[in-house]
């Protein structure tokens, strides 16, 4: 089994920023450490040495590479009382705007999307909202287009569905074909997909919402906070930030400005 | 038992199970005398809710606070910590918890391996890992790299185990300090708090 060492690290880091601008470096180092070892065996490196030439000379195989380094697990429904509480507590409040803009950052493939997409139809609000779905890796967001996912899945999700207060028959909203399980064109014609990288880039509107979750616990504490900053800067006064289930505002600077809802990991802007 | 070949106190206990471990550690919480001098950290294979009633029917068999992990949260000796449903368990050099929900490993997230692994990389020698009942291979491979880095590997002898699996692919293929039944987990937890 290979074991990168941390003086190791530091180099591949070093040579993603100076060669390619991705700026890793404040991400969470352990968990950055698994996903480095892990591409290092899938690839089958002989060496350290051979890793970085790689690296450093390839361009096409720094896509998968930092593909790799992120981790990509989603699922639809993901926490199903978190989506309960998006039904009851918060679009209700939402309800009465001309137009609903809401954010997903780190997005991946989607799953997360359509889920909301769902629940804002369900809620009649969809024809009036537009989802921007951001992430860093341009693959899952090509997927996340297709608006497909594996068929095995939906019997995990509809149970997730049913769970986070839905009430119609979940196949409704897809139909299948060759394995997969292909979203309805109409939940789709409100999103945009687009690449955005947390680290550098800036805020690019304002939100009424933004869901960022299971994605701050990749970073350090000092990333975190710049993030939340600049969801601070996206949001008007009484818009939501949500984030993943081990994650929270408390010990951040936001602290003060936002008020948390009921048990779920949402918070609203109060000041 | 155990005194003699620790020269030093340990820093830190990882513990994992999956099927029927749950029942161990409601018999030896008991028997714990508080406080700890080192850290506990417990990976249990769990259903996926989020839910934190494990950490709750812990801590009504001790007075040791039992907690679930907080991403980021500084690792405190003294304290049981228990991972949470759906992520892993990893530790920074600078002593702090990471949660991670990349993919399951052996079928399981929270996964024994990904702690025990990570916290050899940080405790090295000063660390003790337990490996509980379970009917799956998680922990085997965390057992290597604590030994690996000098530690300490402890396992539940399989005639007490409700699922032996676990217990044995341990046994065969690693280098065990101690096979030991329930009592003398219990017994073993108080000898190494020094
Ligand atoms: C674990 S997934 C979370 C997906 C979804 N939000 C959920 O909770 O199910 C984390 C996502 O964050 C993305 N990500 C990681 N670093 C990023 C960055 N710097 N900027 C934008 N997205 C990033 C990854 O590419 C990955 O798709």
């Amino acid at each position: 089994m290979v074991m990168i060492e941390d003086e190791q690290i530091d180099l591949l880091l070093s040579d993603l920023f100076e060669l390619y601008g991705y700026d890793f470096t404040h991400y969470a180092r352990a968990s950055l450490k698994r996903r480095i070892n892990r591409v290092w065996s899938l690839d089958k490196f002989p060496s350290f040495a051979e890793l970085r030439y790689r690296l450093r000379t390839d361009t096409e195989y720094i896509k998968r590479f930092v593909e790799e380094l992120t981790v990509n697990v989603t699922e639809m429904f993901r926490d199903p009382s978190f989506y309960k509480s998006l039904r009851l507590d918060v679009l209700p409040t939402l309800a009465a705007k001309p137009f609903i803009r809401i954010w997903h950052a780190g997005c991946s493939t989607g799953e997360e999307v359509f889920s909301m997409a769902i629940l804002l139809k369900e809620a009649g609000l969809l024809h009036k909202s537009l989802l921007y779905a951001t992430d860093l890796n341009p693959d899952v967001l090509a997927s996340a287009r297709k608006g497909i996912v594996a068929l095995s899945q939906m019997k995990q999700y509809s149970e997730n569905y049913l769970l986070s207060g839905g009430k119609a028959d979940f196949s409704m909203y897809y139909t299948a074909q060759y394995g997969y399980a292909k979203f309805l064109d109409e939940l789709a014609e409100r999103m945009v997909f687009s690449t955005h990288n947390l680290v550098s880039d800036r805020s690019f509107n304002e939100f009424d919402m933004i869901l960022c979750r299971n994605v701050l616990i990749y970073f350090d504490k000092a990333l975190q906070q710049r993030v939340l900053s600049l969801f601070d800067e996206s949001l008007g006064l009484l818009s939501y930030l949500a984030l993943g289930a081990k994650e929270t505002l408390r010990f951040s600077s936001l602290e003060a400005k936002y008020r948390p809802l009921n048990g779920e990991k949402i918070w609203r802007k109060i000041a | 038992m155990a005194e003699d070949s620790l020269n030093s106190a340990p820093k830190a206990v990882v513990i994992g199970g999956s099927t029927g471990s749950i029942d161990v550690l409601l018999q030896v919480l008991p028997t714990l005398t508080p406080p700890l001098t080192y850290v506990c950290i417990i990976v249990l294979h769990r259903r996926n809710t989020a839910d934190s009633t494990l950490a709750h029917l812990f801590s009504l068999k001790t007075t040791i606070p039992v907690r679930e992990v907080d991403d980021k949260e500084p690792i405190q000796p003294g304290i049981i910590y228990l991972a949470p449903a759906d992520y892993h368990v990893l530790i920074e050099h600078d002593r702090t918890f990471a949660l991670d929900d990349s993919e399951k490993v052996h079928y399981s997230r929270p996964s024994i391996d990904v702690t025990f692994e990570s916290a050899a990389d940080v405790f090295g020698s000063s660390l003790v890992g337990i490996l509980l009942s379970g009917a799956n291979a998680d922990g085997t491979a965390g057992l290597k790299a604590i030994k690996r880095r000098g530690g300490m590997l402890v396992i539940q002898q399989p005639e007490t185990a409700q699922a032996t699996m676990m217990p044995q692919q341990a046994i065969l293929n690693t280098q065990v300090d101690y096979i030991l039944d329930i009592k003398e987990i219990g017994t073993l937890l108080n000898n190494l708090n020094l």
